[in-house]
């Protein structure tokens, strides 16, 4: 695996300029993720609406580039699409970064796609889940 | 071509090429270390202590004078005094549990500070908890020197005991254990100290520390994982109570009680990893082949090797001292807008392999102000390519992320 597949042209963009990064207003969702590998932690806010919209969403926390990047881009995919939606993206994320997603599926990943050479570097998968994993817990309930 | 004469001892670098700078971690191992392993499951392999025929006494003999090495290793005056754990946690939780636990008293003061490890702050805490003694930290100032009048504030007539690193694994400094002793044991206090990071890297003798407990693990001088030892001191050793009971550490049992062994045994119980102990007895021998002057000569020069070149990114910090000579071998640092973990990831792309993250020192890196380090550590084995490669990659890293170098 070469490392531009994973510090490429995206992921440097998210993580220096985060688009998402800072709060909500009118949050009707948050939790905080935390991975214990290395006690990064992000606190992910989300406003739904009463019809299960995700209508704006963000995110606050130090991490490294792979978390940082991942959950802004995530949060680029969720904003105006429905809670199922949001949940199955999250499922595709999660196949790919464990190297078992369809193409289709990391199409469908859009942005997000250009994470999926994480997979092959078990030590930084938390980082990339992490917003996700938080993401997927706060719709859970 | 390398001009170091020691790694090809280490078979690690010719079946995975790499460039090792973890051995604060855990150190490679030599070729002599993984064949005496070997050796005594070819060769003396019975379960020691309690067999009656001739092999079981040979596994006896090749434990026993492994602990005799261990103990001449460290200045200890009888290998009684030397108790084999599975390493330097298990040792620290022995004192906790056997010492701590039993002999401190609500009022009581436990004296340790914010750089420890992990592993010699939660048996302590834990202590504290359950005996109702206060616990208190000294603090360093930012190079991680203890002021005199820290010590002489916080170590006073309520100290029962003292817990200190011998050298940081997060800082690389030696802290000043005999100046701490000193004023522990005016107020009757013991000392314990964590000698996980220096006795890979320099002559220990527990009596010119003041030691009354000297704990280390043998993976990290170079001898196998899962062995570790404890000296203590034969009075302590002998008052406190079994850590673990079991097979091994008594001398009677009956449905009504029990009468334990004499120590080192009693704190042995269980099967024993004796051939773990033959293996850190080939690597304490293959050290002081080498010796301790030999090692940190490589040390120092490849150390200054890394400020040197580090010192070329403005962007980049190390923690600590400005000597690279204080830094037994341990860099810690930071890059700008770089978070660790990018950092080793991106350094692995080219086979340098260092270590980021808290480094099992979570309040060292909040009382530092950073969330978490890169760290490279360097030991015998190291060259100049190492550190060169290291340099280079390092120098680069923020280019890798988008950033300014």
């Amino acid at each position: 695996m070469s490392l531009e597949s994973v510090y490429g042209q995206v992921l440097n963009e998210h993580n220096l300029h985060p688009f998402h990064k800072g709060e909500t207003e009118g949050a009707t969702l948050m939790l905080e993720g935390k991975n214990p590998t290395c006690g990064d932690d992000i606190f992910l806010q989300l406003k739904v609406s009463p019809e299960g919209i995700i209508e704006d969403g963000s995110f606050q926390g130090a991490g490294c580039a792979i978390s940082q990047a991942s959950v802004d881009i995530m949060l680029d995919l969720v904003i105006g699409e429905t809670k199922e939606r949001a949940m199955e993206l999250c499922g595709e994320f999660m196949n790919m970064i464990q190297g078992k997603a369809t193409q289709e599926e990391i199409d469908d990943l859009d942005e997000a796609g250009a994470l999926k050479d994480i997979s092959h570097m078990p030590a930084r998968v938390k980082c990339a889940v992490l917003g996700w994993h938080t993401m997927e817990e706060i719709l859970k309930k | 071509m390398t001009d170091n004469k020691y790694r090809a001892d280490f078979p690690i670098f010719e079946k995975h090429p790499c460039v090792y700078l973890d051995s604060a971690a855990t150190a490679q191992r030599p070729k002599c270390v993984i064949e005496a392993e070997k050796e005594f499951y070819e060769t003396m392999n019975a379960n020691p202590l309690r067999g009656l025929y001739d092999l079981s006494v040979k596994a006896t003999d090749a434990y026993e004078r492994s602990r005799e090495e261990a103990a001449s290793f460290i200045g200890a005056s009888s290998p009684d005094e030397i108790i084999f754990t599975r390493n330097t946690s298990e040792s620290l939780n022995l004192v906790a549990y056997s010492y701590a636990m039993d002999f401190l008293k609500p009022g009581d003061e436990i004296v340790t500070t914010v750089m420890e490890h992990h592993s010699n702050m939660l048996p302590w805490q834990m202590a504290a908890e359950k005996t109702g003694a206060k616990l208190l930290y000294l603090e360093p100032d930012e190079e991680g020197s203890f002021s005199d009048d820290e010590i002489m504030t916080k170590i006073n007539d309520r100290t029962g005991l003292v817990a200190i690193g011998h050298v940081s694994n997060v800082l690389g400094c030696v802290n000043p254990v005999r100046k701490i002793a000193d004023r522990a044991h005016r107020f009757g206090a013991v000392v314990v100290v964590d000698g996980a990071q220096s006795a890979p890297h320099m002559k220990v003798d527990i009596n010119e520390l003041g030691a009354d407990f000297f704990a280390f693990s043998g993976h990290k001088l170079m001898g196998p994982m899962g062995i570790g030892v404890l000296y203590g001191r034969r009075e302590l050793l002998e008052k406190m109570p079994p850590f673990l009971t079991g097979g091994e550490m008594i001398e009677n049992v009956t449905l009504k009680g029990v009468t334990y062994a004499q120590i080192p045994h009693k704190f042995e119980a269980g099967t024993v990893n004796a051939a773990g102990a033959y293996g850190l007895a080939a690597a304490i021998r293959y050290i002081k082949d080498i010796g301790f002057d030999e090692i940190r000569r490589t040390e120092d020069e490849l150390c200054e090797r890394i400020f040197e070149g580090l010192s070329k990114s403005p962007h980049i910090h190390i923690q600590g001292s400005k000597d690279p000579q204080k830094h037994n071998g341990i860099v810690s640092f930071t890059i700008d807008d770089v978070h660790p973990h990018d950092i080793a990831s991106i350094l692995d792309a080219d086979g340098v392999n260092i270590r980021a993250g808290h480094h099992c020192a979570q309040p060292l890196m909040d009382f530092l102000g950073v969330q978490s380090t890169a760290r490279a550590s360097i030991y015998l084995y190291n060259d100049e390519q190492d550190v060169a490669a290291f340099v280079e990659k390092t120098l680069n890293v923020r280019r890798w992320l988008g950033l300014e170098s």
